[in-house]
């Protein structure tokens, strides 16, 4: 019976780290929007009241960023249910992953927490040490103004204790303070009322006072050019060149500085004819980010065979644009670094990813037995999962694959699923016996294929979650002193 | 040709949405001399096509073909010929010397349009029949009519389908009851068609069975391992789970479509093509289907479109049948059908067709009715 409850509790961890890794909410190609949400929602508060300690420490195990704030909010909200050791814990680990999240991130969390009205002492100090922890608060001051001064405000925190000067006059009364000594302020201060300041700001904050002075668009672009972030400029680049902004549109020699799944999406966005065109350029633009991706670890795989769904599920939704096809490119060419060998299989039969595009169906089963044929050390199956012409071949080519044909396992199988499946509540596995891990960024893919073994639903607690300590233990090491 | 059948395309595993199950066709080898393209209507001939209410129908559909079998440009490249042709038009013939180009039945207008057209108005003027009939032929019947958006889960299933290379039809059904088939006779064809299978018209039936049946199984293949030791054995029976499928499809799930005697009127020919309309038997308690069909000389099929008809709908087609079989003579009509002419009036007002009666005759079969019953 203990057994029973034993698998239980590993499968509804490793069901919600899956999850938490490839679902962020937005709409998916089966699923919309509101299913998505709903379906996480109930997974977090399944995990949160079930699972306190394991929950907490899922910060540890790669979560997407989203679910890494909504685990931090929730765990915050609830501290009055945690003992005093898991609050420590739970303190250490939250402290941990907010340095990791991207700032505008935690401002988000810190904004939903002041519209949710959790104000425990936790949290304050937490918000605290965050904020004193900053390395530049008038630049985020003026980037993030309105959830800076709420997140100061609901942590009840002393402006002066941050080290900036000016910024209580500026927060608080920058009507009467007059001139700024600070540059960042007093650029922020004329833009108000002077054009040529407005192209020194921040680009999202220099967008609003571009409406106000009326900028056309083009001229925009043109100017705020130099200020844009790497991300923002590569996302601007076709509108910019549409507008007739030549001053971002010709900016390529960041590819390839690019992280690869990002990178992966831009080829994959460009149109066919441009991909044909700077083919050269872009694969090696790919190979550079997924040789970075790999490191040591390069060629050290043995042989590998990939199957990649670029069946039409895989051109996602209109809020996540191809990215089942994304990671699969992407997951490619990392592939094919850290293996020996690599066979590459997509589903349509294609040979050329650069060229990749999402369509026809989703026969898994055929492409599956071809991987396998050659008998590698590694099968890796990049899909959402979605098997069907005709529904179920995959599994039983894998059971049967198991049972008769690779019965001293030699041949290892891990599937690597993008989409959360809203209405299973679970990435859609395979086959019962195949580990299935959700995946959001390709980068992660060394550590989710090891993480696989967990997930072939043979693995107890106990196992489990040494591994887990393991991890806890190694991430908080590496934690850095807090200045405050 | 009394029949319909699928020579040259092979079912595919189908693909399972809710209630709705799509069985991709796929054709051996794609048709090239006859291509569709869905132009619509030109805008300067609002009168044109099959009649003037066809004209805001948004399936007006258009075949287009070549005399040395050479392709013709894929959609929206298609080459646009001026000549338009409906069998019986009013408007004047076309000055040019070859037709090759003919319209279709719209979709919306299929359902409730076709039987009344099969059907052609009293022959001799039997003296029950009111002069409307003669002067003005059948009336359109106001059946409550379902576009695929109402049909329940089948926009997100149509949405979610992913196509098959090659494929070149679909077969739609709700609850797993065929609910339609479509057949081109080129891949893109199909693909610029599938976006507007959604707008097609469906019966009272396959949108009640929509709401009825939440979920229909999926046909999962299972291997027996113990006949398997290598990879060859397993491909072998990959291939035979497929054989298996295609053979229950055709045998089992598109039987009532693909078993059933039609009558097949209309032949409108071209080079080596030959549009038909069908209509079924009316075998009570059988699926009825009516459509169109493209067929070439050797009898393959080019192009198909059927339409299911609920049980009302082949009621309505039996007593239409019935009567025009027998010169729309009444007594002789309740004759061949075994009752007593006052019950077939009744039927026939029963069907709505009440109209086609002089007034006062069909009062005087209403009150010998009435007295019987009583």
């Amino acid at each position: 019976m203990e057994l029973v409850a034993d698998r239980t509790a590993a499968e509804d961890v490793l069901l919600f780290v899956n999850a938490a890794i490839a679902s962020t909410g937005q709409r998916e190609f089966h699923s919309d929007a509101d299913a998505q949400q709903w379906s996480m929602e109930f997974l977090h508060e399944y995990m949160l009241v079930n699972y306190r300690d394991l929950y907490a420490a899922t910060l540890t195990l790669g979560v997407n960023d989203r679910n890494a704030a909504a685990i931090i909010m929730r765990l915050l909200q609830s501290g009055r249910d945690a003992s005093p050791e898991q609050r420590a814990v739970e303190g250490r680990l939250i402290a941990k992953a907010l340095t990791e999240l991207p700032t505008h991130r935690v401002y988000h969390l810190f904004t939903a927490l002041r519209k949710a009205r959790v104000n425990n002492r936790r949290t304050r100090a937490i918000m605290r040490e965050w904020l004193a922890a900053r390395p530049d608060p008038a630049f985020e001051a003026v980037k993030y103004r309105s959830a800076f001064l709420g997140a100061i405000r609901h942590a009840h925190m002393k402006v002066e204790d941050l080290p900036s000067e000016e910024l209580e006059a500026f927060l608080f009364g920058w009507h009467a303070a007059g001139r700024f000594d600070t540059p960042q302020f007093e650029t922020w201060r004329r833009a108000h009322f002077d054009r040529r300041a407005v192209f020194e700001l921040p680009y999202t904050v220099a967008e609003g006072f571009a409406a106000k002075h009326r900028i056309t668009r083009a001229e925009f672009l043109e100017k705020i050019a130099p200020q844009l972030t790497r991300g923002e400029r590569l996302r601007l680049q076709r509108s910019a060149a549409r507008f007739g902004a030549i001053g971002i549109a010709a900016d390529v020699a960041g590819l390839s500085r690019m992280p690869l799944t990002r990178l992966a999406a831009y080829v994959l966005a460009l149109p066919v004819e441009e991909r044909e065109q700077r083919r050269l350029e872009l694969t090696d633009a790919l190979r550079a980010a997924a040789r970075r991706v790999a490191g040591l670890r390069a060629g050290t795989w043995g042989r590998v065979a990939a199957v990649l769904d670029d069946s039409y599920s895989a051109s996602g939704s209109s809020e996540k644009r191809r990215r089942p096809l994304v990671v699969a490119l992407a997951a490619h060419f990392l592939l094919r670094e850290l293996a020996s060998a690599y066979h590459p299989l997509w589903l349509s039969g294609d040979a050329d990813p650069i060229m990749a595009r999402a369509r026809g169906v989703t026969a898994l089963g055929e492409r599956i037995l071809d991987g396998l044929e050659e008998r590698p050390d590694l099968l890796v199956v990049v899909s959402d999962g979605w098997d069907n012409a005709p529904v179920g071949m995959a599994a039983e080519v894998l059971r049967v694959w198991e049972e008769r044909l690779d019965s001293e396992r030699k041949t290892a199988v891990a599937h690597l699923n993008p989409v959360f499946d809203a209405a299973g509540l679970q990435v859609r596995r395979l086959s019962p016996t195949t580990p299935t891990v959700g995946i959001r960024d390709a980068e992660d893919l060394p550590e989710l294929v090891e993480f696989a073994r967990f997930a072939t639903g043979r693995t107890g607690i106990a196992e489990l979650r040494a591994h887990i300590d393991s991890r806890v233990e190694r991430w908080l090491t590496e934690e850095t002193p807090c200045t405050a | 040709m009394h029949r319909l059948t699928f020579d040259g395309l092979q079912a595919r595993p189908g693909q399972v949405w809710g209630g709705v199950r799509l069985v991709p066709l796929v054709r051996d080898e794609p048709i090239l001399s006859l291509r569709l393209h869905p132009s619509g209507f030109p805008d300067d001939d609002p009168l044109g096509g099959y009649e003037p209410r066809c004209c805001y129908a948004p399936h007006g559909l258009t075949a287009e073909w070549t005399d040395d079998g050479t392709a013709v440009p894929a959609l929206g490249t298609a080459l646009r010929m001026p000549a338009t042709t409906v069998h019986k038009s009013r408007r004047p013939k076309t000055r040019l010397e070859r037709r090759t180009r003919v319209r279709f039945v719209p979709h919306q207008t299929a359902l409730e349009a076709f039987l009344p057209l099969t059907f052609q108005g009293p022959t001799i003027a039997w003296r029950e029949w009111s002069t409307r009939v003669y002067r003005r032929g059948l009336p359109r019947s106001e059946d409550p009519r379902h576009i695929g958006y109402d049909v329940e889960g089948l926009a997100d299933a149509l949405r979610v389908f992913e196509i098959h290379p090659g494929q070149c039809g679909v077969l739609v059904y709700i609850a797993d009851a065929l609910a339609s088939a479509v057949v081109t006779p080129h891949p893109d064809d199909y693909r610029a068609l599938h976006p507007t299978l959604v707008e097609d018209g469906f019966g009272e039936l396959i949108w009640r069975y929509a709401h009825l049946y939440g979920e229909v199984p999926d046909f999962r293949p299972h291997f027996d391992e113990s006949a398997i030791d290598t990879i060859a054995d397993l491909r072998t029976a990959i291939d035979a789970a497929q054989g298996e499928w295609a053979d229950f499809h055709e045998n089992a799930m598109a039987s009532g479509l693909l078993d059933a005697e039609y009558v097949f009127t209309g032949d409108y020919q071209m080079n080596q093509y030959t549009l038909r309309r069908f209509r079924p038997h009316f075998v009570p308690g059988r699926e009825a289907h009516v459509g169109e069909a493209i067929t070439d000389d050797d009898g393959r099929l080019a192009y198909l479109r059927t339409f299911r008809l609920s049980e009302t709908q082949s009621r309505r087609g039996r007593l239409l049948r019935t009567l025009s079989d027998c010169d729309w003579n009444v007594e002789a009509s309740a004759e061949s059908m075994g009752i007593a002419a006052p019950v077939l009036v009744a039927r026939i007002d029963a069907a709505g067709y009440g109209s086609l009666f002089r007034q006062d005759v069909l009062d005087h079969f209403r009150a010998m009715n009435a007295r019987f019953a009583g």
